[in-house]
This record gives C-alpha cells, sequence and structure tokens, in this order.
C-alpha cells in the first residue's frame, strides 16, 4: 500500500478541484444532450442557414402564356440576374402564386405590330404584399425601356448620363449574421440547461454528499464543476468558428486574434449564464422541473435576441424587451467583433451591460442555490 | 457505568487481534434534533483504536444520523465529538482527512469507469495510490475499465469500500455496507473489513444484521429510539441474556441454513 496520505503537506484544494474538473468533464462528454445540445444543435443551424445562402434578392417573374417572348424587352430581361421568369405557370398557378407571394409578378408582353408606337407594351401585374419586390422589377424594366429607346432613336443624351460604380466592400453574408447568433444561443443553453441539470443530478445521486465526505472545500466543487462546463463548452465554441471560417467563409477579420477576441466575449457569457443555471438547479425539484424553468428564461432570449434575424425587425414596443435580454448584448459584440473587426475595449458598452447582467444573476443564484 | 464498561472491555482485549490503546472516538451527550423529532437523544460511547465497533439497531433508530455526524456531513443540536483528539465543531478539515467514509447512499458519477474514479478520489484526498492495487485489494481488478452504472449492487459495495481506504484513514465509517447483498458477497465483504482492520484501522460500522455484527465487531453498541440501551462485546451481551434465564425456543444445530446454502453454492465472490 502506497496510499500515504499526506497529513504533513498541505492539502491542496486546488488538486482536488482539478480532480473534479476532469471527471466531470469526461461525465460531461459521455452525455449525449450535452453534446447534441452545445454542438449538434448549432452546427444544424448554421448547415441549414449557410446552404440556402440567401444572400442575394431576387424577383420571381411568372411569364403569362400570351406573353410575347420575342422582343428585345424579353431579351433583356433574360440576361438579368435578379429576374428569375417562368414560363410554365397557368393563369390560375400564377394567380395563386401571387397570392401566396411565392410570384412577385406576372408578365405580359404584347406586339402592337410594325408600325405602332410605341411597338410594345409591357403589362406587369405586382401584389401589394410584395411592393419591394415590385419596385426593383419596375426600375429594371425602366432601365431597359431606357437603353432601348435611346438606342432606336440614336438619340445623344442630353442632360445626363448615368454611370456605374460598384464599389467592392465586404460582403456581409448569412453566416456572419447566422454564426455569432447560433454561438451565442448555444453559450445560453449549455450554461443554463447543463449546469441546472449538472447540478440537480449530483444532489440527486448524491455524488455530491460523497464529495462532501472529502476534504474537498464547498467552493471548490463549485469551481471545479464550472471549471469543466467551461472547457466544454469554449471548446464547442471554437469548434463552432472554425467550421463556419473554413466551410461557409464566416468572417473573421483581423482571424487568430478576432477568435481569441470572440472566445473572451464567449468564456464573459458562459460564466453569466451557467448563473441562471446554478439558479434553475435550486429552484428545481427534480430532473423534469428544470426544463420548463429553464426555458422561461432561454426560448424569450431565443427568439428575442437577435439569434436568426436582426431585433430591428421587430415592432418598436417589443425593441426595449429586446433591449433588456443579455444574450442581445452577447451577440451584438460577438458580431462586431468578428465583422467590423471591433476591438474587445469598442463593444465595452456591451461588456459593461453583460457584468450588471452577471452582478444580477449571481445574486440570484447564491439566494436560490441548493447543496442538499 | 463507565467504569463497569472500562472492565468489560478489558475482558474484550483477551477476543481482539489488536491491543486496544485509547479512544480514538470520544462521543458525549450527543442530540440531534429535527423539528418534529429528536433523532440521536443523549447518547455517550468511545470507540477504541484498533476495534471493530458495531452500531446496531432497527431502521430509524438513529444508527446513520450519528455516524454522519460523525463524518461531519450533519450538524449536531448539542454534545460533543472527538474524533483522534481533534473536535468536530473547530478541526472538521483535519478529521476529514483521516478518516474513510462509506455513505448507506452516495453515488458516483454513472458514465465513469472504475479507473477514472479514483483518480478523482486520489484528487480529492491528494494522494497517489496505485489504483490497480486498491481495485485488486477489493476484487474489482477486472472492473476497472467497466463504468460504475454498470456494476452489480455487491460490486458498487465493494467500489465505495475501496474509495473510502485510498486515503489510508485511520478510521472508517461503514454505513450498512452488506445490505441487500447475497451470502457469498456478505462473507467476502466481512474478510474485506477484517483486512482493512488488520492494517491497523479502526472501523466503525452499521447494521442491523446480528450474524454479521456476531462474526465481525469487537464490541456493539445497541441503539434505540436515538439512545444507546448497551454496550459490550458480543459474547459478554450473550452471555448476560443466558444468565438472566433466556433460552431458544429451538435448539440450535451445529449449521444453519445460510452455512448450507455457501456450502452448496460455495464461497466465491460472484458477478451478480
Amino acid at each position: 500500500m502506497n496510499g500515504e496520505m499526506n497529513n504533513r503537506g498541505k492539502y491542496s484544494q486546488v488538486r482536488a478541484m482539478l480532480a473534479i474538473a476532469r471527471a466531470s468533464l469526461i461525465s460531461i462528454t459521455r452525455s449525449p444532450s450535452a453534446v447534441v445540445f452545445s454542438l449538434l444543435f448549432p452546427m444544424i443551424f448554421i448547415l441549414v442557414f449557410g446552404f440556402i445562402g440567401g444572400r442575394t434578392i431576387s424577383v420571381d417573374v411568372a411569364v403569362q402564356k400570351q406573353c410575347n417572348r420575342n422582343n428585345p424587352v424579353y431579351f433583356a430581361l433574360e440576361t438579368i440576374g435578379v429576374i428569375k421568369l417562368d414560363t410554365l405557370l397557368t393563369e390560375s398557378a400564377i394567380d395563386e402564386g401571387l397570392a401566396k407571394g411565392e410570384v412577385d409578378a406576372a408578365l405580359l408582353i404584347r406586339d402592337n405590330g410594325g408600325n405602332s408606337v410605341p411597338r410594345y407594351t409591357v403589362h406587369v401585374t405586382t401584389v401589394n404584399t410584395s411592393r419591394e419586390k415590385a419596385n426593383v422589377l419596375k426600375s429594371i424594366l425602366n432601365n431597359v425601356f431606357y437603353k432601348l429607346n435611346i438606342r432606336d432613336a440614336h438619340i445623344i443624351p442630353s442632360v445626363a448620363e448615368l454611370e456605374e460604380n460598384e464599389m467592392q466592400i465586404r460582403e456581409y453574408k448569412t453566416i456572419d449574421f447566422i454564426l455569432p447568433g447560433q454561438l451565442g444561443f448555444s453559450l445560453l443553453s449549455s450554461g443554463v440547461f447543463g449546469t441546472a441539470f449538472v447540478f440537480l443530478s449530483l444532489r440527486q445521486t448524491l455524488v455530491i454528499k460523497r464529495f462532501f465526505a472529502t476534504p474537498v472545500h464547498r467552493t471548490y466543487i463549485v469551481l471545479g464543476e464550472a471549471l469543466s462546463r467551461l472547457v466544454f463548452s469554449i471548446s464547442g465554441a471554437l469548434l463552432i468558428i472554425l467550421i463556419g471560417h473554413f466551410a461557409f467563409g464566416f468572417t473573421l477579420l483581423h482571424g487568430f486574434l478576432t477568435v481569441i477576441n470572440m472566445l473572451v466575449l464567449a468564456t464573459l457569457g458562459l460564466v453569466i449564464f451557467m448563473g441562471f443555471g446554478f439558479a434553475v438547479s435550486g429552484l428545481a425539484k427534480n430532473e423534469s422541473s428544470i426544463p420548463p424553468i429553464a426555458n422561461i428564461i432561454t426560448m424569450p432570449q431565443f427568439l428575442l435576441s437577435g439569434t436568426f434575424f436582426s431585433i430591428s425587425l421587430f415592432p418598436g414596443w417589443l425593441q426595449p424587451v429586446c433591449k433588456v435580454l443579455p444574450l442581445t448584448y452577447l451577440n451584438e459584440a460577438l458580431r462586431k467583433i468578428a465583422f467590423e473587426g471591433a476591438s474587445l475595449w469598442s463593444v465595452n458598452h456591451e461588456i459593461g451591460i453583460l457584468f450588471l447582467w452577471g452582478i444580477l444573476v449571481y445574486a440570484l443564484a447564491v439566494k436560490f442555490f441548493r447543496w442538499e | 457505568m463507565v467504569e463497569k464498561q472500562q472492565k468489560k472491555n478489558n475482558q474484550s482485549v483477551k477476543t481482539t487481534l489488536f491491543p486496544v490503546k485509547s479512544p480514538i472516538i470520544q462521543v458525549k451527550n450527543l442530540v440531534k434534533k429535527y423539528e418534529t423529532l429528536t433523532a440521536v437523544n443523549d447518547i455517550t460511547f468511545e470507540v477504541f483504536e484498533g476495534e471493530i465497533y458495531g452500531l446496531l439497531g432497527p431502521n430509524g433508530a438513529g444508527k446513520t444520523t450519528t455516524m454522519e455526524i460523525m463524518e461531519t456531513l450533519r450538524k449536531k443540536t448539542s454534545g460533543e465529538i472527538i474524533i483522534d483528539g481533534k473536535s468536530i465543531d473547530t478541526s472538521p478539515g483535519e478529521i476529514k482527512k483521516i478518516i474513510g467514509v462509506q455513505l448507506q447512499a452516495a453515488g458516483y458519477f454513472p458514465s465513469l469507469t472504475l479507473t477514472e474514479l479514483m483518480k478523482l478520489f486520489s484528487g480529492l484526498y491528494n494522494v497517489d495510490v496505485n489504483i490497480s492495487e486498491m481495485l485488486n485489494r477489493v476484487g474489482l481488478s477486472d472492473k476497472a475499465k467497466a463504468k460504475y452504472k454498470e456494476l452489480s449492487g455487491g460490486q458498487k459495495q465493494r467500489f465505495s469500500i475501496a474509495t473510502t481506504i485510498i486515503n489510508n484513514p485511520k478510521i472508517v465509517f461503514l454505513d450498512e455496507p452488506t445490505t441487500g447483498l447475497d451470502p457469498q458477497a456478505r462473507r467476502n465483504l466481512w474478510a474485506l473489513i477484517r483486512d482493512i482492520r488488520s492494517k491497523g484501522t479502526t472501523v466503525m460500522i452499521t447494521t442491523h444484521y446480528m450474524d454479521e455484527a456476531e462474526n465481525l465487531c469487537d464490541r456493539v453498541g445497541i441503539i434505540e429510539k436515538g439512545k444507546i440501551i448497551a454496550v459490550d462485546t458480543p459474547d459478554n451481551l450473550i452471555d448476560d441474556l443466558v444468565k438472566k434465564g433466556f433460552e431458544r425456543k429451538k435448539e440450535v444445530k451445529k449449521a444453519n441454513l445460510e452455512d448450507v446454502f455457501l456450502n452448496l453454492t460455495g464461497n466465491e465472490w460472484r458477478d451478480e
């Protein structure tokens, strides 16, 4: 037996804490739900939005049966990428498509005969519900008419001429919006659900009671568990960022430095969200009462914190709510850092609000957390 | 009263493997009250270094409460407990380092292997142990890579004892270690407990199996409704009762049914 108890040597709480962190990390990685919630779900959303793309707008134009397709206007429309011409729809399908928003406009071009002025009449049917797209179509048509009319009349523009000049800016891709939101939400659910389930199960399976019988201090039990959650979730965040960058072209303006800044922010966010988890684990009587309580915290943030769409899309009365939630500020800060290349200092407003949340959340956690 | 006990302890020296030295545990006037219930009602006893002391009593008598207060896991209402010269009030942390605790109900991370769990406990106690040697001692070497949740009841108890002795403690507390085990597992756990004591460790055990106490314990304290009603060696308690004229209704044969069972099914540990 070499189990010599080092009574003489000083007992190291840190060593005990690291032992707990290590054991707990192994336990987390072997739990299917932890892996699904913190890695698989965000990856699925990123995949879906990554493939949908949706970065260019398109105007779906149904070509009516009687439409003359052998004229310069039609040829011009065919060459414009934004316009998607569909020649296969019946009249009733076109009407239905317009009503459902699947078709943005119906096109009918009439040939008025060789000597008529003008030679062609272009008839466009649009619906009020997709007015924006209709306007795009109209301006494209006006542009086409202008060019054709000038060409045919051999007129030299006397008043003004359009000179087009496209500036090259960084493309703001869907992934640049979606990934930080998914990352934020992954941290939120891992922090709240993960922490709550772990502490409740430590209590219920009496693992924590066995810990109490060893010399480790209670604080170090919590620190050890928190450390394991941190290592797991931040590794997950790194993986999400790397896959997003290399597979979907997620913009990391300053490369590695940006990744580090994002991970620092992610850590701050996770620590705050874990505070919610501590409180929930104390409030929940058993495993089945965790999801309802945890969802009260996570669902509003999932929907209102700019995870899937910008909070500017919400009606005015809802905006103040959006602007209170901690995930809103984490998401905003993550986006600024990744896409605009902002430094941590320049998102101090967001970080400050997250700190305020931290104080509030840990006050609640101390109040509700239970050991037994 | 104490003097009388002391005298009887001197007699018990003959039956103990190790010479009894001095009390390593002293419990004085211990009281534990819950809101409506007095679980432990003013009990006083001593455990001597190197002995196996059994706390016997029916369910709800206060055995576990008493043990858990001694293990620093529960707060007492009043009274005094000294373990290896340290007061439970002033040095609970020091006491935790020199005791090994097997709880009646305690859990381990279910998805971790025994080796991983032993590493966890070496960290928790700040000790460097040879894990395979420890597992071998409790007969679980072949389960080193098995997850805790895959163990049978008896294997779980043996594993629990491995975590109890990992810090080479001066005293181990075992709370109903054999409850729910088959006769083979029970016998072999007794052998393990004797082995632990043979290394000089004091053992305090609770049980409600009298055959277990008779086989294993140097002295027993019988606890009933939160009070200790008798303390002595099993032999002396039996002799006292016989002296009062007690007779068994059925004459005792040279063997009992358990002997028959073990004779037929063998003594080996089973992978239940």
